[in-house]
């Protein structure tokens, strides 16, 4: 095998893999979100479950459910609970204020979203830890966008 | 404001209890543009509260991307018989409120 074919399988196989390598890194712009709405702190991934159809017909309204792993005790808590849509003109969707009087971890909602995307949930937790779900959402019908 | 919000009416102490709301509202997002090419004014339901008792149980802070006709589904534990007070406030600063009783027994 000559070298220059060594190199080139070499690089061939490094593009297969970099679609996977650019999802595990994040994005700028969500970064930049995930910092300003965790103050600086870092949003580590799980205990956030975002239910939501794959494929949403209409963008205009798209049901969405987020349960969050929590005891909801008044020592360990979710006391944040913001949805992000990082394609939606204005971002954050919504940002509800949980607390113990909660007892679950759970909304429902319907929501916009403009563009094929990762819908985010992030919750803040009475530690101060901050924790993010997402789930890919497939619209047919655009919001926002009309006119 | 018209709005529908469903708690039920009895639990148990300790029950987690499902508080749905539905309320008409345009949720304008201010990117829409009337009959004559003009840009509506956002104009979106922006803060709703549950107050059980006195006490803030529940806030949801909305912006645009919220669906037109709000609807929400969240959860309280209930620990006393007493009334639940939901308000909300639109950007255009019209208010709407509503009111349900519970019986908490056991």
């Amino acid at each position: 095998m000559s070298a220059d074919r060594r190199r080139f399988l070499i690089s061939c196989s490094v593009l297969a893999f970099a679609p996977a390598l650019g999802h595990a890194q994040q994005n700028p712009q969500r970064e930049a979100l995930l910092r300003e709405l965790s103050r600086g702190a870092p949003v580590r991934v799980g205990r956030v479950v975002v239910d939501t159809p794959t494929l949403a017909d209409n963008g205009h309204s798209v049901p969405l459910r987020i349960a969050v792993d929590s005891p909801m005790t008044a020592a360990d808590h979710v006391r944040r609970i913001t949805i992000l849509a990082e394609r939606n003109p204005r971002p954050v969707v919504a940002s509800y204020s949980l607390g113990p009087h909660s007892g679950r971890a759970e909304i429902a909602t319907r929501i916009r979203v403009a563009d094929i995307q990762d819908v985010i949930a992030v919750a803040e937790c009475s530690d101060g830890s901050f924790w993010m779900g997402s789930a890919h959402v497939i619209v047919t019908e655009l919001a926002c966008l009309e006119g | 404001m018209l709005a529908r919000i469903q708690v039920p009416a009895q639990a148990r102490r300790g029950d987690i209890i499902v508080i749905r709301i539905a309320i008409q509202h345009p949720m304008e997002t201010g990117y829409r543009p009337d009959n004559f090419g003009r840009r509506i004014a956002k104009n979106v339901i922006n803060t709703l509260t549950c107050r059980y008792n006195g006490i803030e149980v529940f806030r949801a802070e909305m912006g645009s991307g919220v669906s037109a006709n709000p609807q929400l589904q969240f959860h309280v534990r209930a620990d006393s018989s007493g009334e639940f007070v939901f308000d909300w406030v639109d950007d255009s600063g019209q208010r709407g409120n509503e009111r349900a009783p519970i019986a908490v027994t056991g």
